[in-house]
C-alpha cells in the first residue's frame, strides 16, 4: 500500500517536473526542474529496491552533471529564447511546426505505451533471486559488475577519459597553452 | 503492489517528453536537457525490467548509461561554449554556415 | 494494544527531534566556541560582556540578524534568491540523517527491541550522506547566481568548483574505507573497528588508515569552506563572497548550514576512521558521549586550523585538489586494495 502511494506520487512529480522542463524560457529554471525530476527518480528507484542506482543517480546525475549544466548556464548567461529578433510567444505556443510537434509526442507516449504494456502484460515485479541472494545488493552488484560487464566496465573508463580530454580541448579559448 | 506496465508506461512518457523537448525547444542547452530526460527514462525502464527478472542487470547497465550520459553532457557543453564563443546566440537556428 | 507499538515510532520521534535541535544547538555553541578559540589563540578574551564568560553571545547575534531588514536585490531572481539559502540548509540537516552516533540501546530495557541510535540506517549510509553533501553545492551556487551581482556570481562559481573537486578525493577515501569494512554503512563499519589489537590498541581505521584519513580531513575541510580553502567565504574580506546581498535570516541560514557541514563531516570522520563510539574503557551505553567527544575534538582541530593557517589562493586551491589529493587518494585506494586482497587470500 506504501509503495503504490509513493510510486504514484514519485513518478507525478517526475512526470510533472519533466513536463516543466521543457516548458520553461529560462534555462537556469529548466536545469533546477530537472534536478527535482532527478530527485523523484532517485525516489523510484528505492521503490524498485535499488538503492545503490538511487544514490548513484543523485551523485552522478543531480550532484555532478547538473552542477555542470549549472555553470555552462551562468557562465554563458543564457540568453532565452525570445531574445533579440525572435517572436514573444512562448516556445511551446507557436503554431505550424509546433503543434505538430504536440501532437506526434501524444502520439508516441500512446503508442510506446501500448506497446510496453502488450508486451508485459502482467504481475508485480519480483523482489528476490532463486538462491536467496538479495536483488540489487551492493555486494552482488559488484560481483555481476567486474565479473560479467568487465570489458563494459574499462570500456567505460576509456570513454571517460576521451570524454575528458575532449571537453578540456574543446572549451579551450583560441591561442591558450 | 505496482505491475511493471506501470513503470514502463512512466517511462514511456518521460520519454515522449523528453524528445518533444528536443524537437520544440530553440535553446541549445534545453535539448540537451531533453537528452538527459529521455536517458533517464531508459534506466528507469532498464531498473524496473531488471526487478521483474529478479537479476541486478537492469541497475547494472543503468551504471552505463550513466557514465554515458555524463561524458556526452561534457562533450556536448564543450561543444555549446565553442560554439557561443563564435556566434553569441544559443539557438541551434543560428549555425547555418553549412546550409546551401 | 501493544505499547510497544506506540512506543517505539515515539522514541525514534524523539530522537528525529533531539537530532534535530541538537544539531541547531550545536551551530550555537559553536558559534561561541569559534570566537573564543580564535580569541585566546590570538591572546584576547573573545567574547566576554554578553552572559556568564560571554556565553549568550550566540543569542546576541542570533537577535540582531533577526531583526535587521530584509533585502532583495531589485535585479535578483524572485525564488532563486530565497530558495538558496533554503536548499543549503535543509541539505545540511538531511546529510545528518544516516549517521549513528551510538550502539543499539534498549533504554534501560523499556524496549523490548533494541533501537539504533541515529535517525536512520540505511545499508548504502555512506553513499547517501555522499549524495546529499554534493547537493549542497547547489545553495552555494545558485545564491551567488541568483543574486545578480558579479562578485556573487565569482564567488558562486568558484565555491562550486571547489567543492566538486575535492569531492572527488572525498569520493576515494571513503571508498577504501569501505574496502576494509566490507560494508556500505556506516554503522557497519563502526562496529567493524570495535575490539583491539594486542589487547589495548582499538581497532580504529586511523591507524590501517593514516593517509587516508589525512585526505579525508583535507577533503572535509575544502568541503565546507573551512579553514585555508575558506577562498569564496574570505572574499568577503577581500572583496565580497556569495552571500553578499544577503541580509536577516537569509543570510543567517548560510554560516548555520556550514557549522552543521562542519558538524557532520566530524561525525563521518568519527564514525569512519575513530571508530565512532567505540572507546577504551566506556561502556556501550555510554558510548555517544565518546561519540560527542570525538566529534568535539575534531571541531576544535577545524576551528584551530582556521586561525592558524594562511588562506589558499584559488588556483593554488584547485591545483592542489587536482594535482596532488586525488592522485593520491587513488593510491591510496590501490594499495588498500592490494594489502586487502593479500591478507584475505
Amino acid at each position: 500500500m506504501p509503495e503504490s502511494v509513493l510510486f504514484y506520487v514519485l513518478s507525478g512529480v517526475m512526470v510533472a517536473a519533466s513536463g516543466l522542463v521543457i516548458g520553461q524560457r529560462n534555462p537556469m529554471y529548466s536545469v533546477l526542474l530537472l534536478i527535482v525530476s532527478f530527485a523523484a527518480l532517485a525516489g523510484l528507484y528505492i521503490v524498485l529496491d535499488a538503492p545503490f542506482v538511487a544514490m548513484a543517480q543523485m551523485i552522478i546525475y543531480a550532484g555532478a552533471i547538473m552542477v555542470l549544466f549549472l555553470f555552462v548556464v551562468m557562465l554563458l548567461n543564457a540568453p532565452q529564447e525570445d531574445a533579440a529578433g525572435w517572436d514573444r510567444v512562448h516556445p511551446l505556443r507557436r503554431p505550424g511546426v509546433a503543434r505538430i510537434g504536440i501532437l506526434l509526442a501524444v502520439v508516441l507516449v500512446a503508442e510506446l505505451g501500448w506497446a510496453l504494456s502488450k508486451v508485459v502484460a502482467l504481475d508485480s515485479p519480483v523482489g528476490a533471486r532463486a538462491d536467496g541472494a538479495v536483488v540489487g545488493s551492493v555486494r552482488e552488484l559488484g560481483r555481476v559488475l567486474f565479473s560479467e560487464y568487465s570489458f563494459a566496465f574499462e570500456a567505460t573508463s576509456v570513454l571517460i577519459l576521451v570524454a575528458m580530454v575532449g571537453a578540456v580541448v574543446l572549451a579551450r579559448r583560441e591561442g591558450d597553452a | 503492489m505496482i505491475p511493471l506496465s506501470h513503470y514502463l508506461i512512466v517511462s514511456a512518457l518521460l520519454f515522449a517528453i523528453g524528445t518533444a523537448g528536443v524537437f520544440l525547444r530553440k535553446n541549445v542547452i534545453t535539448i540537451l536537457l531533453s537528452i538527459e530526460i529521455m536517458l533517464n527514462a531508459v534506466n528507469l525502464s532498464f531498473v524496473a525490467f531488471g526487478r521483474y527478472a529478479g537479476t541486478v542487470d537492469g541497475q547494472i547497465i543503468t551504471f552505463f548509461v550513466m557514465t554515458v550520459a555524463a561524458a556526452e553532457a561534457a562533450v556536448g557543453l564543450a561543444l555549446i561554449i565553442a560554439l557561443f564563443r563564435t556566434r553569441e546566440s544559443l539557438n541551434p537556428d543560428a549555425f547555418t554556415s553549412l546550409k546551401w | 494494544m501493544d505499547s510497544q507499538l506506540l512506543l517505539r515510532p515515539a522514541v525514534i520521534g524523539l530522537m528525529i527531534f533531539i537530532v534535530f535541535n541538537a544539531l541547531i544547538i550545536a551551530s550555537a555553541i559553536l558559534v561561541y566556541a569559534e570566537r573564543k578559540v580564535m580569541g585566546f589563540m590570538q591572546q584576547r578574551y573573545g567574547p566576554y560582556l554578553v552572559g556568564p564568560h560571554g556565553m549568550m553571545q550566540p543569542f546576541a547575534d542570533i537577535l540582531k540578524l533577526l531583526f535587521k531588514e530584509e533585502l532583495r536585490p531589485k535585479g535578483a531572481d524572485k525564488w532563486l534568491f530565497t530558495l538558496a539559502p533554503v536548499l543549503a540548509i535543509v541539505t545540511a540537516f538531511a546529510a545528518f540523517a544516516t549517521v549513528p552516533f551510538g550502539a543499539e540501546t534498549t533504554l534501560f530495557g523499556l524496549l523490548d527491541q533494541p533501537i539504533k541510535l541515529g535517525v536512520a540506517d540505511v545499508n548504502v549510509g555512506v553513499l547517501v550522506v555522499f549524495a546529499v553533501t554534493s547537493m549542497g553545492v547547489y545553495g552555494i551556487v545558485l545564491a551567488g547566481w541568483s543574486s545578480n551581482s558579479k562578485y556573487a556570481l565569482f564567488g558562486g562559481l568558484r565555491a562550486s568548483a571547489q567543492m566538486i573537486s575535492y569531492e572527488l578525493s572525498y569520493a576515494t577515501s571513503i571508498a577504501a574505507v569501505i574496502l576494509l569494512a566490507g560494508s556500505m554503512s556506516v554503522r557497519e563499519v563502526v562496529d567493524a573497528q570495535a575490539g583491539y589489537w594486542f589487547g589495548f590498541v582499538p581497532k580504529w581505521y586511523l591507524f590501517l588508515q593514516p593517509i587516508g584519513f589525512l585526505i579525508y580531513a583535507i577533503a572535509g575541510v575544502a568541503e565546507t569552506n573551512r579553514a585555508p580553502f575558506d577562498f569564496p567565504e574570505a572574499e568577503q574580506e577581500l572583496v565580497a563572497g556569495f552571500n553578499t546581498e544577503y541580509s536577516s535570516v537569509r543570510f543567517a541560514l548560510f554560516p548555520q548550514a556550514e557549522y552543521i557541514n562542519m558538524v557532520t563531516m566530524s561525525a563521518v570522520a568519527t564514525d569512519l576512521y575513530l571508530g565512532g563510539w567505540h572507546f577504551p574503557g566506556v561502556p556501550e551505553y555510554l558510548g555517544w558521549l565518546a561519540f560527542l567527544a570525538k566529534v568535539g575534538f575534531i571541531l576544535f582541530v577545524y576551528i584551530w586550523m582556521r586561525w592558524t593557517v594562511p588562506r589558499y589562493r584559488y588556483d593554488q586551491l584547485m591545483k592542489f585538489g587536482w594535482k596532488y589529493l586525488l592522485p593520491a587518494s587513488v593510491i591510496n585506494l590501490l594499495v588498500t586494495a592490494a594489502l586487502v586482497l593479500y591478507f584475505n587470500a
